[in-house]
C-alpha cells in the first residue's frame, strides 16, 4: 500500500547517511521486505516473480550472446553455430536464451490468465494492467526480432511475412514496409537493425516492469477473493519472508521445467527449418511462427472474407492487432462490480471457454487451414470429360476401379477425361479458427460487458480475512 | 486447482497440433529398434565407436557430394568427438586428427606472396573440404539439385526432439525401394523404372522420373507419378540422391560388417554428433543440474512450510 | 506494521535461525555461484581461436638482411634473416651492460640436431613499451643499433631484438617456437 508507513530503520551510520541522501535501501525495504501482502495469494500469483527471473535470465544470456554474435547475413548463421561449438559453455548459454523465450511467454500467459480470472485489471488497477499490456507487446516485438537473428529459413521468411502485414495498411503501408526493411527486401540492413532493436527492447521492458511494480505497489496486490485489504493486521503479512520463500519455491519448480527443455530437448520448442540457412529463393513448406504467437497468427488467417470495402488481407491485420488492442480496453469493458470469477458462476464458465478458445486458436495456427478437423464422409473421385462432340460432363465415384474404368472408356472413345479427388465436406481448421476468433472477440466485447450487468454473484466474502477463516470452517465466520 | 483441468486439456490439444503439421505426406521416420544411445534419459551418450565408423562412411561416401562447412578437422579430436584422446587435450596435436586432415588437399584461404592460390594438405584447424567450389558447381554436377550441407542436418530435420533428426537420416538411407524397382520400355523407347504397390488401399504403379529416386521418408508429393487411387498415394517423394549404402559399400577399419542398416546407423550417429558436438557435455551436466534443482525445491518447500506454519491462509 | 495476528515477530526471527533456512540459503547461494562460472568462462578464448594460435612458417624464403612479418592469432611476429655482420654485432655485445641482459644465443631455439641457426632470429613484433609495432629493414629504418626502431616513443632495438635505448623496459620476447625441419618453424602463442 502506498499509504503504509515506512518501517525501515537504518541500523548503522553509513545506512543513515545514505538514507538521508538517497533512500534506496528504504525503497527496497518498503517494496520487497515489509510490503503488506494479502495472506491468501495462491500459486498463480507467483508468476510475477517467475517473470522477473525470466527477464533477468534473458538479459544476462542475451548480453553474453551479443559478445559472440555477428549480425551479417553471411555470418549470422555460422556465428550462432560457433557459439554452440567453440565458445566455452556457449551451447548452454544459447540453449537457455532460446528456451528462455518460450518459458517467458509460458509464464506471461499464465500471469495474464490469472489477471483475467481474478479481475486484477479492475479499478484501482487499470494502469497496472495497461502497463502489463505494454510489456506484452514489447515482449512480442522482442521475440520476433530475436527469432530473426539466427538467420535460418524461418527467420527470414517469418520476418518477410510479418513485415508484409504492414503492406496491407492503405496508403502508407508500402512506405512503412520498405522503411522497416531498409530496402526492397529483408536483407543485411534489416538484420542489423533488428539486432540493434533486439538489444534495446529488453531494457525498455525492464523500464516498464519498474513502472508495473510501482503501479502494483500503489493499490497493493489483488488477491483471489478480489476484496481489497480492509485491515492490514488481519488481511496481510509482510512480503518477506512469507512471499519470498513461496515465490522462491515456485521459481525453482519453474526452473526444473526450464532445465528439462534446456538439457533434454533444447530444439523441441523451435522449428527445425530454422537450422537451414536462410535462402531468399526457397520458401519453407509451412511458415509457422513460434508457438507463443500461434493464436494471433490463427486470427490473422481466419479472416478470409472482405467486409464492405475492406479487403481480407487488411481485415486480418486489423483483427490480429485488435486481439491485442482489446486487452487495453478490458478494464472498461468488464462492467461487473465483483472482481474475482470465484464468485461469478456464469462468467467463470465463459472464462474457461476463453482459455480453451486460445488453446484451440494455437492449434489452428499450427495447422494447415484447409486440413479437416472432423471429416464428414469419404473423399470421392470425380471424372471430368469432354467428349468428341465437345460436351462436358462429370461423374462422381466412390470406388477407384469403376472411376478408372470410366475414364479409360471415355479416353478410348476419343474424349479427354481426367480424374480428380473431391474432398469430403469437412469441418476445417479455417472454420474452427473463425469460430474461435469470434468467441475471442465476443468474450471481451459482448460477454464481459453484458454479463457484468446481469449476473448475480454468489458467495462473495466480506473480507480477505473472512475468506481465510472459511477455509477451515465451512460455516462462514461472522464478519468482524 | 479447478483452473488446472482445462489448461491441461488445452496443452494436450496443443501438443497434438504441434505434431500434426508434419512434412507433407512423408512417412514418419524411425530410429533403430533398440533406440538411439544418445537419446536415453537421463544421461545417454553417443556411441563413439559408431561415430568413428560413421565418419568413415561420411568420408568415403557422403563427402563426394555433401560438404560440412561448420566442421573443422580439429573437432574430430576435441572432447566429445570421435577421435578424442586424453593424451592430446589439444586436438591440433592429435596425430590421428593430423593424419586425417593431411589426407585432404585444400585451397589455402591465403594466397602465396605472388597472389597465386596455394593448394596444401589440410591441418586440424582447417574446415572440412567442400566437394564443390561453389553452389552453382554443386547444382550443375547434380542435375540442378543442391546436395545440402550436412553440418546441422540432424537439427534441420524432424521436430526437435532428441534423435528425430538421426532417425530421419537412418530411415532415409535404409528406406529406398531399390529392390522393388522394375524396368519396362516406355512409349519413347527409353527405359522407364517403376514400382508396383499392393499395400492395403495403396494399389497401383509409381513411375520413377529419370534421375530421381523414390523414398517414402523424403518430403514430397508422388501424386503426378501415381496411377492408382489418388486418395491413397504412397508416402514420400522423389529425391536426386541414388541409394548410397548397398551392403559392403565401405570396409570398416574395425571389421564391423557393413550392412546397409549398420552404415545408416553409424552415419546417422556421426551426423548427430556433428550437428551438436557439445551434446555429450550437455548430457553430462544435465543430471547434476536436475538433482540440484530438485533438492533445492525440496529445501524451499520445507522452508516455506516452516515459515507459513502459523499463518492461516 | 503488518505482522500477522497469529505469528509473533519473535517466531519469525527464530525461524530464520532454523537449519532448514540456512541450508536453503546456502544451496541458493552455492547454485548462483556455480551459474556464474559458465558466464565468466564464456569470455575465454573459443575453440576456433585457440586452434588458430600456431603457425608453421617456411624460413627459406626470407631474403638475406630482410624479414617477414606474420600474424598469429592477430599478434605480429618478426622472422629476420640476419647478415653475418648483424649476427656478429649481436654476438659481440657486452651483455652485462644491456638494460635487459640476455645473450644472443639465449634468444635462439635449438634445431632438432641440437645446433642453432644464428642467421634466423624470431621475435615478437610488439614493442615491450606499449605494444606498438616497431619498424625494421623493410620500412627503411632500423634504429641506432641496426635492429628495429619503434616510432611511437623512440625505442631502439639491436639486431638481436634487445632493447638498447628508449622507454621500452625489456627485449622483444622470443615466442614459443620449434624447428619442424631446417627450413620450417612452428610458432605457437
Amino acid at each position: 500500500m502506498s499509504g503504509h508507513e515506512s518501517t525501515y530503520k537504518p541500523n548503522t551510520g553509513i545506512e543513515k547517511w545514505l538514507d538521508d541522501r538517497l533512500p534506496i535501501i528504504r525503497l527496497a525495504h518498503d517494496s520487497f521486505v515489509d510490503f503488506p501482502t494479502p495472506k491468501n495469494l495462491n500459486y498463480w500469483y507467483t508468476f510475477g516473480g517467475i517473470l522477473a527471473v525470466c527477464l533477468a535470465i534473458q538479459i544476462i544470456t542475451g548480453v553474453v550472446l551479443a559478445m559472440h554474435y555477428t549480425a551479417t547475413v553471411n555470418e549470422a548463421f555460422g556465428s550462432v553455430e560457433r557459439i554452440m561449438r567453440d565458445v566455452p559453455f556457449g551451447w548452454l548459454i544459447r540453449n537457455i536464451h532460446m528456451v528462455g523465450a518460450s518459458m517467458f511467454f509460458l509464464a506471461v500467459y499464465v500471469h495474464m490468465f490469472r489477471g483475467l480470472y481474478y479481475g486484477s485489471y479492475k479499478a484501482p488497477r487499470e494502469v497496472l494492467w495497461l502497463l502489463g499490456c505494454v510489456i506484452f507487446l514489447l515482449m512480442m516485438a522482442t521475440a520476433f526480432l530475436g527469432y530473426m537473428l539466427p538467420w535460418g529459413q524461418m527467420s527470414l521468411h517469418g520476418a518477410n511475412v510479418i513485415i508484409n502485414l504492414f503492406g496491407a495498411i492503405p496508403l502508407v503501408g508500402e512506405g512503412i514496409q520498405s522503411w522497416l526493411m531498409g530496402g526492397p527486401s529483408v536483407g543485411n540492413q534489416t538484420l542489423q537493425r533488428f539486432f540493434s532493436l533486439h538489444y534495446l527492447l529488453p531494457f525498455m521492458i525492464a523500464g516498464v516492469v519498474i513502472l508495473h511494480i510501482w503501479a502494483l505497489h500503489v493499490p497493493g496486490n489483488n488477491n483471489p477473493t478480489g476484496k481489497e485489504v480492509q485491515d492490514v493486521e488481519k488481511d496481510t503479512i509482510p512480503f518477506h519472508p512469507y512471499y519470498t520463500v513461496k515465490d522462491g519455491f515456485a521459481i525453482v519448480v519453474f526452473l526444473i521445467i526450464f532445465a528439462v527443455f534446456v538439457f533434454y530437448a533444447p530444439n523441441v520448442l523451435g522449428h527445425a527449418d530454422n537450422y537451414i540457412e536462410a535462402n531468399p529463393l526457397v520458401t519453407p513448406a509451412h511458415i509457422v511462427p513460434e508457438w507463443y504467437l500461434l493464436p494471433f497468427y490463427a486470427i490473422l488467417r481466419a479472416i478470409t472474407f472482405n467486409i464492405g470495402p475492406i479487403e481480407a488481407k487488411l481485415l486480418g491485420v486489423i483483427f490480429m492487432f485488435g486481439a491485442i488492442a482489446v486487452l487495453f480496453l478490458l478494464p472498461w469493458l468488464d462492467t461487473s462490480k465483483v472482481k474475482s470469477m470465484r464468485y461469478r458462476p456464469v462468467a467463470k464458465q465463459f472464462f474457461f471457454g476463453f482459455v480453451v478458445a486460445c488453446l484451440l486458436l494455437s492449434w489452428c495456427g499450427a495447422s494447415n487451414p484447409d486440413d479437416p478437423v472432423i471429416s464428414m464422409g469419404e473423399d470421392k473421385l470425380v471424372v471430368s470429360y469432354t467428349d468428341v462432340a465437345g460436351i462436358e460432363g462429370t461423374r462422381v465415384f466412390e470406388e477407384y476401379a469403376p472411376a478408372a474404368q470410366f475414364r479409360d472408356e471415355q479416353t478410348a472413345a476419343g474424349a479427354t477425361a481426367s480424374l480428380a479427388v473431391q474432398a469430403a465436406p469437412a469441418f476445417r481448421f479455417l472454420h474452427l479458427s473463425q469460430i474461435m476468433t469470434a468467441y475471442y472477440f465476443a468474450y471481451f466485447l459482448l460477454i464481459l460487458p453484458i454479463l457484468g450487468l446481469r449476473e448475480r454473484p454468489k458467495g462473495e466474502p466480506d473480507s480477505i480475512h473472512q475468506s481465510i477463516l472459511g477455509h477451515d470452517a465451512p460455516a462462514a465466520a461472522p464478519a468482524e | 486447482m479447478k483452473l488446472f483441468r482445462p489448461l491441461l486439456v488445452g496443452l494436450g490439444a496443443m501438443a497434438l497440433g504441434l505434431t500434426a503439421h508434419a512434412a507433407g505426406g512423408a512417412k514418419h521416420a524411425h530410429g533403430p529398434d533398440e533406440g538411439w544411445p544418445f537419446a536415453k534419459v537421463p544421461a545417454g551418450q553417443l556411441d563413439s565407436e559408431s561415430v568413428q565408423r560413421g565418419f568413415q562412411v561420411y568420408k568415403e561416401v557422403c563427402s563426394s557430394c555433401h560438404g560440412m562447412k561448420l566442421l573443422s578437422y580439429r573437432n574430430l579430436g576435441e572432447k566429445g568427438g570421435p577421435f578424442y584422446s586424453d593424451e592430446y587435450p589439444n586436438a591440433n596435436d592429435n596425430p590421428l586428427v593430423k593424419a586425417i586432415a593431411a589426407e585432404v588437399e585444400i585451397l589455402d584461404p591465403n594466397p602465396d606472396e605472388n597472389g597465386d592460390p596455394v593448394y596444401r594438405p589440410a591441418i586440424p584447424a582447417d574446415t572440412f573440404r567442400s566437394p564443390y567450389p561453389n553452389d552453382q558447381a554443386a547444382m550443375a554436377a547434380n542435375g540442378g539439385a543442391m546436395p545440402p550441407d550436412l553440418s546441422v542436418i540432424t537439427k534441420a530435420r524432424g521436430h526437435g526432439a532428441e534423435g528425430e533428426g538421426a532417425s530421419y537420416i537412418y530411415s532415409l538411407m535404409t528406406g529406398y525401394k531399390d529392390d522393388k524397382i522394375k524396368t519396362k520400355v516406355g512409349e519413347d523407347g527409353l527405359n522407364v523404372n517403376y514400382i508396383e504397390f499392393d499395400d492395403g488401399e495403396t494399389v497401383g504403379t509409381l513411375t520413377q522420373p529419370t534421375g530421381l529416386y523414390y523414398n517414402p521418408y523424403f518430403a514430397g508429393d508422388a501424386t503426378p507419378q501415381w496411377d492408382g487411387d489418388p486418395r491413397h498415394v504412397p508416402y514420400g517423394g522423389f529425391l536426386a540422391m541414388a541409394p548410397q549404402l548397398p551392403e559392403g559399400r565401405v570396409e570398416y577399419i574395425d571389421g564391423t560388417e557393413a550392412t546397409t542398416s549398420q552404415m545408416a546407423y553409424d552415419v546417422a550417429q556421426f551426423l548427430q554428433w556433428a550437428g551438436d558436438p557439445k551434446q555429450g557435455q550437455r548430457k553430462s551436466l544435465a543430471l547434476p543440474v536436475m538433482i540440484y534443482l530438485v533438492l533445492l525445491s525440496i529445501l524451499l518447500w520445507f522452508s516455506y512450510k516452516r515459515i507459513w506454519r502459523n499463518v492461516a491462509h | 506494521m503488518s505482522a500477522s495476528d497469529t505469528t509473533a515477530p519473535e517466531q519469525v526471527d527464530e525461524d530464520r535461525r532454523d537449519f532448514i533456512h540456512i541450508a536453503t540459503i546456502a544451496a541458493t547461494v552455492g547454485g548462483a555461484g556455480l551459474v556464474a562460472y559458465p558466464l565468466i568462462d564464456q569470455m575465454n578464448a573459443a575453440g576456433d581461436t585457440k586452434a588458430a594460435s600456431s603457425l608453421e612458417v617456411d624460413i627459406s624464403k626470407i631474403p638475406m638482411g630482410g624479414e617477414i612479418r606474420v600474424l598469429i592469432g592477430g599478434k605480429p611476429f618478426f622472422l629476420r634473416h640476419r647478415t653475418p655482420e648483424e649476427v656478429a654485432a649481436a654476438v659481440n655485445t657486452d651483455v652485462a651492460k644491456l638494460p635487459d641482459p640476455e645473450s644472443d644465443e639465449d634468444r635462439l631455439v635449438q634445431l632438432p640436431d641440437g645446433t642453432r641457426n644464428p642467421a634466423i632470429l624470431i621475435t615478437s613484433g610488439a614493442c615491450t613499451h606499449l605494444g606498438c609495432v616497431p619498424v625494421g629493414p623493410a620500412q627503411g629504418s632500423v634504429g641506432e643499433y641496426g635492429g628495429w626502431y619503434c616510432p611511437c616513443h623512440g625505442s631502439h632495438y639491436d639486431t638481436s631484438g634487445r632493447i638498447r635505448k628508449g622507454p621500452a623496459p625489456s627485449n622483444l620476447p622470443v615466442p614459443d617456437y620449434e624447428w619442424v625441419s631446417s627450413t620450417l618453424v612452428k610458432i605457437s602463442l
